[in-house]
């Protein structure tokens, strides 16, 4: 899994049939700070997150273990809202 | 999932025989406002994408989820034709 940050979402109307319906959200992976690495991906929402929070995200065959994407075309879902994250005892992140 | 943009297409005659019939387009991964970055991938189209389109391409075993693609030697599809990007509430890319 990585850590993620939700900066936006993506809107699509011709898709495949399997995935109608299903919300697709823009991120960028962090370090554990929240800071932004590298090019942002595309993920499927499992858990109604929101723009700006840290989230989790699994990828590859994996994110198609859940029953909304079972046997889907998709490659990466968020299955996580993170609360906060604790580095070498220090809490490095906590939701506002 | 990558969000990128469709810059051309691979024409191929010697190829598997599952791969028969199939739009082979070039991409190349972009930002989250369309601008591409990045070395250019081929995928499988399984939704009619024009040269320029911005599009959602899935990987790995996750590319051989749809219909055209299933038991395919293919580890890449565009499963989704992007419509709008919104990053910070803002639409950063709108289809023309």
């Amino acid at each position: 899994m990585l850590i993620a940050r939700v900066i936006g979402t993506a809107i699509s109307t011709i898709k495949d049939p399997k995935i109608k319906g299903s919300k697709l959200l823009i991120l960028k992976q962090t370090d554990p700070k929240g800071n932004e690495l590298g090019q942002p991906f595309v993920a499927v929402d499992l858990v109604d997150a929101g723009e700006g929070e840290l989230v989790l995200t699994g990828h590859g065959s994996s994110a198609r273990q859940t029953n909304i994407t079972k046997d889907c075309p998709v490659d990466a879902v968020i299955m996580a809202v993170i609360d906060h994250l604790n580095v070498d005892g220090q809490v490095v992140f906590r939701k506002e | 999932m990558f969000i990128a943009k469709v810059i051309g297409t691979t024409i191929s005659t010697i190829k598997d025989e599952k791969l028969t019939g199939r739009k082979l387009l070039i991409l190349r991964q972009t930002d989250e406002t369309g601008a591409p970055s990045g070395k250019p991938y081929v995928a499988v189209d399984t939704l009619d994408a024009g040269i320029g389109d911005l599009v959602l391409t899935a990987h790995g075993s996750s590319g051989r989820q749809t219909a055209i693609t299933s038991n395919s030697p293919v580890d890449a599809v565009i499963m989704a034709v992007i419509d709008h990007l919104e990053v910070g509430g803002q639409v950063v890319y709108r289809h023309q």
